[in-house]
């Protein structure tokens, strides 16, 4: 007789609302007609995300708890990253339901097995027909992302990586505007992710021969109890070049731009804010949970890339003449500052990780918020993304200019925003575990990155608009309620973060 | 024969596999020398199942096929995409994103 393993119905409702949803929706593209599958699988794609986000706060007052045979680790760490995934999720969804501010009618295309620039293609461009796809496609990838930070065991965390990976790649592909680009950044992104994980997997497979386990609580268990051998550090390293990739963290960072930039806006969005927070749900965990009592073995490594990503982010943001590579920077050198609060956790006693949890959200949010104006800026050929078309953008639209203007400060740190409050706490926790080394190179590396937000800044409102410049485009009602909860939640987590802070305090535990 | 001759074989392929990711020009080729790493890490969770006598490395090989075949279907569906415009599936011609 086989038990049948153990398996907390609660803890999984966020998960199987989500990963219901897409699985529906593939069944809503096989069989529904196609006039109806856009608003049906919007409003799919809406009821998982929105529902996985409200039955996690529903559960997320338990205590952490193991389940699915020790697979899955649900924790206060857990239930934050998942809420904060599938409400990012959410917002995202709503990006990519935007349909009026174009000719073109969305940002995807209507038929990606139509070659780009035959006559078919541009047949197509301002027809109603979109590859509704894109929103199952969407809810897996949320869906792999929540798996991912509750990952109690390697191998799971694998599959969530794969889950979450490969519906991205698929999606970077569908741009309904410059299709070749957009194409491009598909093959880049899944030519380099498939050789980051494979990295990830040999590592896997290096500390599952050195410990002859894959859970974390047995990893640690074998750490503390044998040391720690060669084989291990090197599976350890592997494992960590593998989640710094998906974490798009400097010197593993080398797609960043070019798919940030080449996707569809919409994508580019989903993937900064949610792909962010999964990538350093995970490794917070792997370092934590299986590596905590060994910390010794990955704090100069860490300590180094921070640096490294911090450093590469500021300086070659100040380079960019495209909004979308600057942002792309602009995420890199975030992932620098985040790595600071990985840092900071210390012997696992630390506030680095409630801090981490903290800034996730509050980056997560403003950068959807930050995307979401770059969908409105727009000329006959699509978005205009071009810094110089940006010029003199406040006397067109004052509203856009002075939105994009807080966001940016936001993501600069400037105080009565979150990003002040989200850098203050991470900053705070590597000085209390003597990383202030770390921290000095972080406030110089702000200041630097500070120079080319402001430098849009300064163009939007001190420079003349060109003759032939862009317009801004009236957003539809998902753009709007993108932007007004995005701009609110910026400026409340900076303005009034104390109980928002709490509440990252209270969940920071993580079990194995 | 000693399992460790198996280590150092799949140690091999792996290099392999990610020296040919960096050289080699046709998205193809790229592809099937992940897949080559891929496989170079089945051979040693086989290897490692065996030594520590448990049998997870040998379930995880079997994911891993699972997932790369999940990641050919993608893939393969990319690079058509790209060829069908470009015609050319070297990654080279493909440079529209740089700086």
């Amino acid at each position: 007789m086989i038990e049948a393993p153990d398996l907390s119905l609660s803890a999984l409702t966020p998960l199987l609302f989500v990963f219901g949803a897409a699985l529906v929706g593939v069944l809503v593209e096989s069989f529904a007609p196609r006039h109806v599958r856009q608003p049906t699988q919007v409003a799919l794609a809406l009821v998982g995300t929105v529902g996985a986000f409200g039955s996690t706060l529903l559960v997320a007052g338990d205590d952490g708890t193991v389940t699915g045979a020790g697979a899955l680790a649900v924790d206060g760490a857990g239930h934050f990253l998942q809420a904060t995934i599938a409400g990012l999720g959410a917002l995202s969804i709503l990006l990519f339901a935007e349909r009026g501010l174009d000719p073109a009618k969305s940002a995807f295309v209507a038929s990606a097995a139509v070659p780009a620039g035959s006559p078919r293609d541009r047949e197509l461009l301002t027809d109603e027909r979109v590859q509704t796809e894109v929103y199952p496609l969407a809810t897996f990838a949320v869906g792999g992302m929540m798996l991912f930070v509750a990952a109690n065991d390697l191998l799971v965390m694998f599959i969530a990586l794969e889950v979450l990976s490969l519906p991205l790649y698929l999606i970077c592909g569908l741009a309904r505007r410059r299709r070749l680009l957009s194409q491009e950044a598909a093959v880049k992104y899944f030519l380099l992710g498939a050789f980051a994980s494979a990295f990830f997997l040999y590592g896997l497979a290096l500390v599952y021969g050195a410990t002859g386990s894959i859970r974390l609580s047995e990893i640690r268990q074998s750490v503390t109890d044998d040391g720690t051998g060669t084989l291990l550090v090197l599976g350890l390293g592997l494992l960590v070049v593998g989640l710094m990739f998906k974490a798009s963290v400097a010197p593993f960072h080398t797609w960043t731009p070019d798919v940030y930039q080449g996707a569809p806006t919409p994508v580019t969005a989903f993937m900064a804010a949610c792909t962010k927070v999964a990538a350093f749900g995970a490794i917070l965990r792997l370092l934590y949970v299986a590596f905590g009592t060994a910390d010794w073995t990955w704090r100069p490594l860490v300590y180094g890339i921070a640096i490294v990503s911090m450093v590469v982010g500021a300086v070659l943001g100040l380079t960019q003449t495209d909004v979308k590579r600057m942002l792309a920077y602009s995420s890199i050198a975030h992932a620098g500052f985040l790595l600071t609060g990985v840092i900071g956790l210390g012997g696992g006693t630390g506030s680095g990780l409630s801090a981490t949890l903290f800034y996730l959200l509050a980056y997560g949010l403003t950068t959807i918020g930050a995307f979401a104006v770059v969908t409105l800026v727009r000329d006959g050929d699509g978005e205009a993304t071009h810094l110089s078309q940006w010029a003199g953008l406040a006397r067109r639209s004052p509203l856009t200019a002075g939105v994009m203007t807080f966001l940016l400060l936001a993501l600069a740190g400037i105080p009565l925003t979150s990003g002040f409050t989200g850098k203050f706490a991470v900053f705070r926790a590597a000085i209390e575990v003597g990383a202030w080394p770390l921290a000095v190179v972080a406030l110089v590396t702000s200041a630097v990155a500070g120079f080319f937000y402001l430098r849009l800044v300064v163009l939007m409102y001190f420079s003349e608009p060109a003759e032939d410049g862009p317009s801004v485009g009236v957003p539809g009602l998902p753009t709007t309620i993108v932007l007004a909860v995005t701009v609110a939640a910026t400026l409340v987590l900076g303005v009034v973060p104390g109980s928002v802070l709490d509440l990252a305090d209270r969940a920071a535990t993580l079990v194995g | 024969m000693s399992l460790t001759n198996y280590l150092v074989l799949a140690a091999i392929l792996f290099t392999i596999g990610a020296v040919g990711v960096l050289v080699r020009r046709n998205a193809i080729v790229v592809f099937m020398c992940i897949e080559l790493m891929l496989n170079s890490v089945n051979l040693t969770l086989v290897t490692f199942a065996r030594a520590t006598g448990t049998v997870d490395g040998q379930v995880i090989a079997f994911f891993v096929m699972v997932v790369a075949a999940a990641e050919v279907v993608i893939g393969l569906a990319i690079i058509m995409s790209i060829y069908r415009t470009r015609r050319s599936a070297s990654v080279d011609d493909a440079n529209l994103l740089k700086y």
